[in-house]
Order: structure tokens, then C-alpha cells, then sequence
């Protein structure tokens, strides 16, 4: 049903059940919002959005004011434009004004609110209790003082992501937003997803600085620096530089690397159609141990592995579906493991002096590199993960002019990749890509769907599956004929939580389940450019699947450069080599100190 | 989550009953409130393992339950005292010297409000009026009430408590 109100003297028609704020947004006029998070959150606490409501003994927060037949709302009468930069006024005077020091100077809601409202002088004084920053964890950083308590942050924390570290304490003037019962992140239960840091309208969370650790290592002439870029940067960099969502950079990204100084600029993306290789096999092995030998010791379905976050929340969480975690490491972490030796072999470089830095659409990539297991290579084997938004940082500290710079190509041999790569990037990605290979290990076929695109588990549904029956299969995999794999994608934790909780009692029969932890995956990752809406996570994603469209070479097994690895140096999947340098193991853990 | 029902010693039985009470709630996040007065009323606090506890059995997040605790003035993180000295800063004890009354028994007790001396004898805390305005000022200390109290009376008064 219907309803029609007046906004500004506009007549709008608006369904049952919309807000003031959807009202509005509808005939196209701007309220101001703070702690409104499109999809996730309202508190209505800021009253920034406040309107006046003809009939209404007070000003109403469009946010949660639900719109009724016949109510008449102005939105820039003098009572509320007033009580709306009153509101940012007394948030300001709970603010610090350091803000040319501040990480998000020039992208931050409130600056751009008190600029907005004509805020010209301080009528209030600063004062706050401090609180101490807070550097426990590797990956994130949390500033108390520049909070403003729109608790964005608690939203995805608690709702999206069912992790439910973030919450308010204390009470009035002392309230802050806390982590767990302690006082540091690091003794909270957090899998340092880093979706609060993307979604702080403040400087209040962010991703620990690696910039000057990386420019130390560039400056270093006896250091021989590579980078490898998630396959989610591309589709999302070009944001740091007012390109609109879903513009893909990646032969800017790549000249904008070699500027900055790295030795090599290699891809992510060449250990993604790695790990599709192992993953895949390790998926077939499990299938027929299962099958074929009836062993009942191995455990399915399995899980993907790619995500630090999502292994963090296994550990924490469900340690007793850690068996079902795949065994590979991920993308980032296989890459490290082969740049320090086969790549440092084959160039004749100690491996002592290469040094590993990855861009990563995510903070948990920060905590996973420095995991005791990720040292396979003898030496930590990725040593800096930037964020995306550090790239974009540290692009601009040294001065390059992005949107001038010309279109570069990754170099060899780890920079050769498939487009079955390119859509790790996003949910349902890895999913499609493994069964690009296995379906093709298995027949010798081509998978029969249109563009190889598996449409059941592509977009933003939390929780998606699909089946897939294989028919006339190869001699050596006899055992899958007729059988149909039933396979699941979620994306975001509160979603893996429902696949987890199936799991665990026995109601899902899965093979093969993906998860990846942010929402929409990895494009929606916490290190991406604010902010990540779901119109952001499409635009971002059907850059992804262009990008995949457009190679010659879109299945994992046909890169010749993963091919040429397993002939000189790795043998076979999941032989010896793969074993010692690809795989891991998890563990139960409790929360502690990272640093 | 760490479970403190495994650590030794009488908290163990403290733990049980309070577990049992737990389950015969009803579930989701509204019992929380009156599980913390039980927590309480057991273990005359609430620790951080007893709110882990609470936590772990309601499917809670730790954070979510301190947040209650932190925000609502009667819980408490402190053990409290063997005996509780309350002062009445209502507006009739107040205008008759209540104030000084506090400064009074913060300096003979050597604690702040809210706080408990460290050899556990007394805790102090405030209330807003006792409804015995005529005696004003008045404080409890556990369920007696003293009044027309003035500084120079109040180390007497606790000097009955042991």
C-alpha cells in the first residue's frame, strides 16, 4: 500500500513501512545522517536527521520516524536546521580538532557535516575523558576520543557479522564504545574483519599504518621488494581517487606500483588459480576417500580457506569444523611461501632480502601474516599487508598523479593469472572458479553453463547453493559418475554462522561450502574505500566478472605459469613441496595478546 | 570462552546455582537484567569471569553483558564490604549537610564512594532519599538507619560494625 505525504511542500508516495529519511531520499532531497548505516543500522542516536513534523510536539529523527498518510515534514525549516547543527556542535565539542593530523582528514562524515552546516565558530569547548588508543591487535587501531557513539561500528559488528565484539559501555558522558570485558581489542573475542574501520564515519577506527614500514623496506637498497595485489584492489583503488565504484584500475594500480619502487609487481591472482589447483584436488581426495573408499574419518563438506577472518571465527567459534577447513593457505600466504623460495630461487636472490608486501582489501590480512604458521619459506613470509586505503595513501604521499598514469602489465612469472582468479574477488567467486577446474579435472569437458559463470551462487543473497551432477567422467574418476555435488556460498559471518550451525547438526548435506567473511566478499573487504554500500558491492563486483570476461584464459588449470611451477619446483599438487609451503593447520583459540 | 565453573574452591557451588537459575529463564537477551541481580545478590558482585559466565550460558557476547553492568549503577565490579554504608543525598538530607557528611566518612574510611576499604569492612555508596526526610541526614549502613548524623558522629556509628 501507499502512502503520500509532503516533504518541502513535494507530494511523495512512498510504500507501507518507509521512513521520513527513505521518503526523502526518494523525491531526491538530502537530510543530513551520522549513525543511520543504510541496511545495517539506526540508533536514531545523532539527531543529525532531525525534521520538523507538522502536529509533532518535537523534532522527529527522519532515520527511524516512520512515514505516515498525509504528514507533512519540511526538512530546512529554521527550528530544524538549527537543532541540526546543534547536534554536530556538541558532537564537535566531544571532538578533537587535530583534524590535520587526523587519518581521515578530508574524508571524514563529521568534517564534512560541520563544513556542510556552516559550523564557523566553537561554541562549545573541547571536553572529553581521555581514553588510550588502543594498538593491541596488528590489524586495527581504536581512538576513543574522535568516537562520536553513532555506533555504526556495534551494527556491523554484532548484526552483520554475529561476532558481537563491539559494545557500549559506561553511561553518559562516560560512555564509550568497548571490545569484550577488557580494555584492549586483543583480549576481546575479534576476528579483526575490520568492518567497524569501514564503516567509522570518524578517525575513531582504522587499520593499523604499514605505510612507513613499506617505505622503509623501498628505501632499503638492500632489500629486493615485490607486491602482490589481491584481485579486489583493482576494482576498487580508483575510489581513492574519486573514480566512481566499479571502475577498474588494474594497469594503473600496476605503474602506480612500479613507481612507488617495487622490484616486481606481481598478483595475488597468480596464487588464487594456485589454490584453486590444490583446493580442487584436495576437494576431489576428500570426495573420494569419502566416496569411493568409504572412509569415514574424512570430513565434508569442506571449507573454503581463503579468508583470515573467517578462520579466525572458526577458531574462536567452531574449532570442531576446523577438519573441515581446507587445508591451503591462503592466496596471500602462498604467495609469500613461493616468492622467498621459488621465486628467490630462480632469480638468485637471498631469500633473506626479499621483501614481501601485500595490498589487501582487508585488515585480518594484517593479523594473518604475522600468524607462527606463516613461515614456511624460513623467514616470515609476507612482511606488510597495506590496505587498500594505505595504497591510496601512500599513491598520493609520493606525489604520483593517478588518473594521468598509463596502463602497466604485471610482471612474470607470478604475476600470470585467469580470470578464475579475478573473481576471488567477490562472493561466490572461488566457488565458481574451483568448479570451472574440478568439473573439467573430471570430465574433460568445459563446464556446460553460460560464460562458465555458475549464476546460482553469484550475488548478494547471503546464503546461496547449488548442484552440480557429473555425468561421463574420466577413468580416474569413475566413482563421481552420477553424482551430484551440492555446494554453498555465504558471505558476511552472521550467514557462515546459519551454514555452521546446519553443519554442525547434521541438517546440511554439503560437499563443498565457500565462505568468505566481509559482506559480498572480498570487494566488500574491511580495507576497502569507504563506504561500502550494497549499490558499492554490485558495482565493485560486476567490474570483477568484466574483468574475467575479458581474458584469454579464464580456468585456473590452463595458466601456464602455474603449470611451469608444478614442472620446475612444486611436482604435483599436494605432493611434498605443496605440503611443506601451501598447506596449514588451525587450531581452538582463545583470545590473547597478537603483539 | 574461559569457563569459570572449573576453577576450584566454593565458587563452584555459587556458579551451579546460578547456572540453574539461568536455565530456568526464558531465553534471548531480556532475562539478562534479572540473571545479573541473582549474579549479585550469590556473589555479592560481578566479576569479569562471572559475567563470561552469564555470557557463555545466555549465548551472549561478553561485551554485550559488561555494557549492561557498566551502565547500570546498582551492579557492581567491586566486592563489596561486609557491611554497606549508604548515604542519603536526597534533597532534604542534602540541604541539612549530607555533603559533609560524605567528606566525613570518605576521610575516615579512606575510600571514595562507590569503593570498598581493602580490608573489606565497609563499602560506601549513595541513594537518593530513604524516605526518612524528617531525620535528615541519614545514612544505612546495612539495614540501620542513623539519624541527624554529622561528621564528628559518624566514626562512633561505624565503630559498632566490626
Amino acid at each position: 500500500m501507499a502512502i503520500k505525504l509532503t516533504i518541502d511542500n513535494q507530494p511523495v508516495s512512498v510504500a507501507d513501512g518507509a521512513t521520513v529519511l527513505e521518503a526523502a531520499q526518494a523525491t531526491g532531497i538530502k537530510i543530513p545522517t551520522l549513525c543511520h548505516l543504510d541496511g545495517v543500522s539506526s540508533p536514531g542516536s545523532c539527531r543529525v536527521c532531525l525534521v520538523e513534523i507538522e502536529g509533532a510536539r518535537t523534532l522527529q529523527p527522519s532515520c527511524v520516524t516512520a512515514a505516515s498518510e498525509g504528514m507533512v515534514v519540511k526538512t530546512t525549516s529554521k527550528t530544524a536546521r538549527q537543532a541540526r547543527k546543534l547536534s554536530v556542535e556538541l558532537m564537535l565539542a566531544n571532538h578533537p580538532w587535530d583534524c590535520n593530523a587526523c587519518v581521515r582528514n578530508g574524508e571524514c562524515d563529521l568534517q564534512k557535516l560541520a563544513q556542510d552546516m556552516g559550523i564557523a565558530e566553537v561554541r562549545f569547548p573541547y571536553v572529553k575523558p581521555a581514553t588510550p588508543i588502543d594498538q593491541s591487535t596488528d590489524a586495527l587501531v581504536r581512538d576513543m576520543d574522535k568516537c562520536v557513539l553513532c555506533r555504526r561500528c556495534i551494527g556491523v559488528c554484532q548484526d552483520v557479522q554475529g561476532v558481537g565484539t563491539l559494545a557500549p559501555r559506561n553511561r553518559g558522558f562516560d560512555t564509550i564504545v568497548g571490545s569484550g570485558a577488557g580494555d584492549n581489542l586483543c583480549d576481546a573475542i575479534c576476528v579483526q574483519c575490520g568492518q567497524c574501520s569501514a564503516v567509522c564515519p570518524v578517525g575513531a577506527i582504522y587499520e593499523k599504518d604499514s605505510i612507513e614500514d613499506v617505505w622503509g623496506a623501498l628505501d632499503d637498497p638492500s632489500k629486493h621488494v615485490v607486491v602482490q595485489t589481491a584481485p579486489a584492489i583493482r576494482a576498487a583503488l580508483g575510489e581513492c581517487f574519486g573514480l566512481e565504484p566499479g571502475t577498474c584500475v588494474t594497469g594503473k594500480m600496476v605503474t602506480a606500483l612500479r613507481r612507488l619502487g617495487f622490484a616486481k609487481v606481481f598478483d595475488t591472482n597468480f596464487t588464487a588459480d594456485l589454490t584453486i589447483i590444490e583446493e580442487g584436488h584436495e576437494f576431489l581426495t576428500r570426495l573420494k576417500k569419502a566416496l569411493a573408499d568409504g572412509d569415514a574419518s574424512v570430513k565434508l563438506p569442506m571449507f573454503t580457506s581463503c579468508s583470515p577472518g573467517w578462520i579466525n571465527y572458526m577458531e574462536y567459534f567452531y574449532p570442531n569444523l576446523i577438519p573441515n577447513i581446507s587445508t591451503c593457505k591462503s592466496p596471500q600466504q602462498m604467495f609469500g611461501a613461493l616468492a622467498k623460495t621459488y621465486y628467490a630461487e630462480k632469480q638468485g636472490i637471498d631469500p633473506k632480502d626479499v621483501v614481501v608486501v601485500s595490498i589487501m582489501p582487508c585488515t585480518a590480512k594484517k593479523f594473518e601474516c604475522e600468524r607462527d604458521e606463516m613461515n614456511a619459506s624460513g623467514f616470515q613470509d609476507v612482511d606488510y599487508v597495506l590496505t587498500t586505503r594505505e595504497l591510496g595513501r601512500m599513491i598520493k604521499q609520493a606525489g604520483i598523479d593517478f588518473l594521468s598514469l598509463s596502463d602497466g602489465e604485471q610482471d612474470s612469472p607470478m604475476g600470470m593469472s585467469t580470470g578464475a582468479a579475478d573473481i576471488f574477488a567477490n562472493t561466490g567467486g572461488v566457488m565458481e572458479a574451483a568448479i570451472r577446474t574440478v568439473y573439467e579435472v573430471v570430465t574433460g569437458r568445459e563446464l556446460p553453463m553460460d560464460r562458465l559463470h555458475v549464476a546460482p551462487v553469484q550475488g548478494l543473497q547471503g546464503l546461496k547453493e547449488a548442484e552440480l551432477t557429473f555425468q561421463n567422467c574420466l577413468d580416474d574418476w569413475k566413482f563421481l559418475e552420477g553424482v551430484t555435488a551440492k555446494v554453498a556460498v555465504a558471505h558476511g559471518l552472521a550467514n557462515a554462522r546459519k551454514v555452521c550451525e546446519m553443519v554442525a547438526s547434521g541438517e546440511a548435506d554439503y560437499h563443498f561450502v565457500e565462505v568468505m567473511c566481509c559482506p559480498g566478499g572480498c570487494i566488500g573487504g574491511g580495507g576497502q574505500p569507504r563506504l561500502t554500500s550494497n549499490d558499492v558491492r554490485n558495482a565493485r563486483i560486476k567490474a570483477i566478472y568484466a574483468e574475467d570476461e575479458g581474458r584469454p584464459m579464464r580456468k585456473s588449470h590452463e595458466n601456464p605459469a602455474i603449470t611451469q611451477l608444478y614442472k620446475d619446483f612444486l611436482g604435483q599438487p599436494l605432493g611434498h613441496k605443496s605440503h611443506e609451503l601451501l598447506h596449514t593447520g588451525y587450531a581452538a583459540k582463545q583470545p590473547a595478546a597478537t603483539s | 570462552m574461559s569457563n569459570p565453573t572449573t576453577e576450584a574452591g566454593c565458587g563452584n557451588a555459587l556458579f551451579a546455582e546460578l547456572g540453574e537459575f539461568i536455565e530456568g529463564q526464558s531465553k534471548g537477551r531480556d532475562a539478562l537484567i534479572p540473571i545479573l541481580h541473582k549474579a549479585q545478590d550469590l556473589f555479592g558482585f560481578l566479576p569479569v569471569d562471572v559475567q563470561e559466565f552469564v555470557a557463555a550460558k545466555m549465548g551472549l557476547p561478553v561485551g554485550e553483558v559488561y555494557g549492561v553492568v557498566t551502565f547500570y549503577h546498582y551492579f557492581t565490579m567491586q566486592p563489596r564490604g561486609r557491611h554497606t554504608v549508604n548515604v542519603c543525598l536526597g534533597t532534604a538530607c542534602y540541604v541539612r549537610g549530607a555533603q559533609k557528611v560524605v567528606e566525613a566518612l570518605t576521610e575516615e574510611l579512606g575510600v571514595k564512594m562507590g569503593e570498598t576499604t581493602p580490608d573489606r569492612r565497609f563499602s560506601l555508596t549513595t541513594q537518593r532519599c530513604f524516605g526518612a526526610c524528617g531525620l535528615a541526614p541519614v545514612i544505612m549502613v546495612n539495614d540501620d538507619v542513623h539519624g541527624r548524623v554529622t561528621p564528628k558522629k559518624v566514626a562512633a556509628i561505624l565503630a559498632r560494625y566490626e
